[in-house]
């Protein structure tokens, strides 16, 4: 393999490197690398390797674009909203690079598809939000052999490494058990910012490109963690791979993927899932909400900052974190046992979570608002932002 | 004896947010990871036992350093503290 004139010149700016060179240019373009997720982590990733030269990308994301995501999914565009994923991602790669072969999966990967998905590529980049589907990633590439370049990212932090490289540790040695679901925070509830997912996409990148020209100091054993508040990088050591590891260990136990929903109590999105923590009858529908005449005391239990966003007449804010943690101010907690309580939150899950509390704490009876105030927008009021 | 103690990751939410504390641990006794959790659940977590602690260990998905090492590497639970050391609770992050 060679490399025409018009790779020569496009690359030109980076085979002068002198970690690269033609040897170097030549590697990436014989190298296939996928990308699973198509968000914040993987439009950097995919924008700086498709730039980069690499021969083949594959592109993973079962999603479409949504509004919410433009902030810092930054290869999407008004025009793609509701489109997928992973046809604006392509187009943009065809528009800049046309050398790249590009290969999309609309798909959701799972235990049936991930092994023959991966099996073609050389490297792995988990750009995924969710925590099934990064040891769904970490199991799949300990089987095929394949290096798995974790990212995520969350509010003001990031954090990085290489799993499963050069005898190094894989995920599950790190984290042999999943956190508590409870305990999980996603970009949708917890919020994530763009240049924190960007940087982190970017050391992603670098770290691919380092695999490919054998580079000696790769980001394994270790994790950096970014965080933009303290504007510091840290670079912590993590142990080494686990002899005993259920699945990388000499001895594994996990030799095929097994259900990660189930082992990890979750779902494999961070989209969120309806609770049901109530009865029929502690709960009322937004129609009932919007014709109830009575005295009442509305509770938003969203976060300051979301409350500040938009939020109904004459509700007051009282957090779930607040609640949860017993700091709510005794003089609410009397108001609340003299008035009718109605609990409100985004989608009629903390909501619920707040009613039950203050039911088994302080024996007061509320209701709460079936699918908050998304069913409001949806039901009543059109003009109702949601976010 | 003096330390310093960080979090992480989010975890700082369940130590009433802050991110960096300089403690003073009384130099008279013996102090190993396993007696600073416990003093942790007494003195300083705000937020629920369970999101924090199972048993006597962390829960899983926060990383323990001391020192910026990971704890595995240094004895977990037994590691004996020293003067100075900087310990850090990190939570993983899985957003993106």
């Amino acid at each position: 393999m060679a490399l025409s004139n018009e790779e020569i010149k496009r690359y030109s700016r980076q085979i002068i490197v002198p970690n690269i060179g033609v040897k170097g240019q030549l590697k990436l373009k014989e190298s296939k690398v996928i990308v699973i997720g198509a968000g914040g982590l993987g439009c950097p990733v995919i924008s700086q390797l498709s730039g980069a030269g690499i021969g083949t990308i594959g592109i993973l994301d079962y999603d479409t674009v949504d509004l919410t995501n433009l902030h810092r999914q930054l290869l999407h565009t008004v025009n793609d909203i509701n489109c997928e994923k992973v046809k604006s991602v392509e187009r943009n790669i065809k528009e800049r690079n046309p050398n790249v072969n590009v290969i999309t999966y609309n798909v959701l990967l799972n235990s049936s598809n991930a092994l023959n998905i991966l099996s073609s590529y050389d490297i792995v980049v988990d750009a995924t939000d969710n925590v099934p589907t990064r040891f769904l990633l970490n199991d799949a590439c300990v089987l095929l052999k394949k290096p798995l370049v974790s990212g995520s990212a969350l509010q003001l932090e990031g954090q990085i490494t290489v799993y499963n490289y050069n005898k190094g540790p894989c995920y599950r040695c790190i984290f042999p058990k999943p956190p508590p679901a409870e305990t999980i925070q996603n970009c949708s509830d917890a919020g994530v910012i763009s240049p924190v997912t960007s940087l982190i996409a970017s050391l992603q990148s670098m770290e691919v490109l380092k695999i490919i020209l054998n580079h000696d100091n790769v980001l394994t054993e270790k994790l950096l963690i970014y965080d933009a508040a303290d504007v510091s990088f840290r670079k912590i050591k993590l142990r080494g791979r686990n002899p005993s590891c259920e699945v990388c260990g000499d001895n594994p136990t996990i030799k095929e993927l097994i259900d990660y929903e189930q082992f990890c109590g979750t779902c494999a999105e961070d989209k969120n899932p309806n609770l049901k923590i109530l009865k029929h009858d502690q709960r009322m529908t937004v129609q009932e909400y919007a014709n109830m005449k009575e005295e009442h005391l509305l509770i938003d239990v969203r976060s300051p900052n979301e409350f500040e966003i938009c939020h109904l007449k004459d509700a007051i804010n009282l957090p779930i974190k607040t609640i949860q943690s017993g700091k709510t101010d005794v003089k609410l907690v009397n108001d609340m046992k003299l008035k009718q309580v109605i609990f409100v939150c985004r989608r009629g899950n903390d909501s619920q979570i707040a009613s039950k509390y203050f039911s088994e704490k302080f024996n007061i009876q509320s209701k709460d608002i079936i699918g908050g105030l998304y069913e409001w927008n949806n039901s009543i009021d059109k003009e109702f932002p949601i976010y | 004896m003096e330390i310093k103690l960080d979090f992480g990751g989010g975890a700082e939410v369940l130590f009433d947010n802050i991110k960096k504390r300089d403690l003073t641990l009384d130099s008279s006794k013996k102090w190993t990871i396993r007696t600073f959790l416990q003093y942790m659940k007494e003195n300083l977590l705000t937020d629920r036992e369970e999101l924090f602690l199972q048993g006597e260990c962390v829960r899983p998905g926060i990383l323990v350093l001391i020192n910026d090492t990971d704890w595995e590497l240094l004895g977990e639970l037994d590691y004996e503290i020293q003067p100075n050391d900087n310990i850090s609770f990190i939570s993983t992050l899985h957003g993106g």
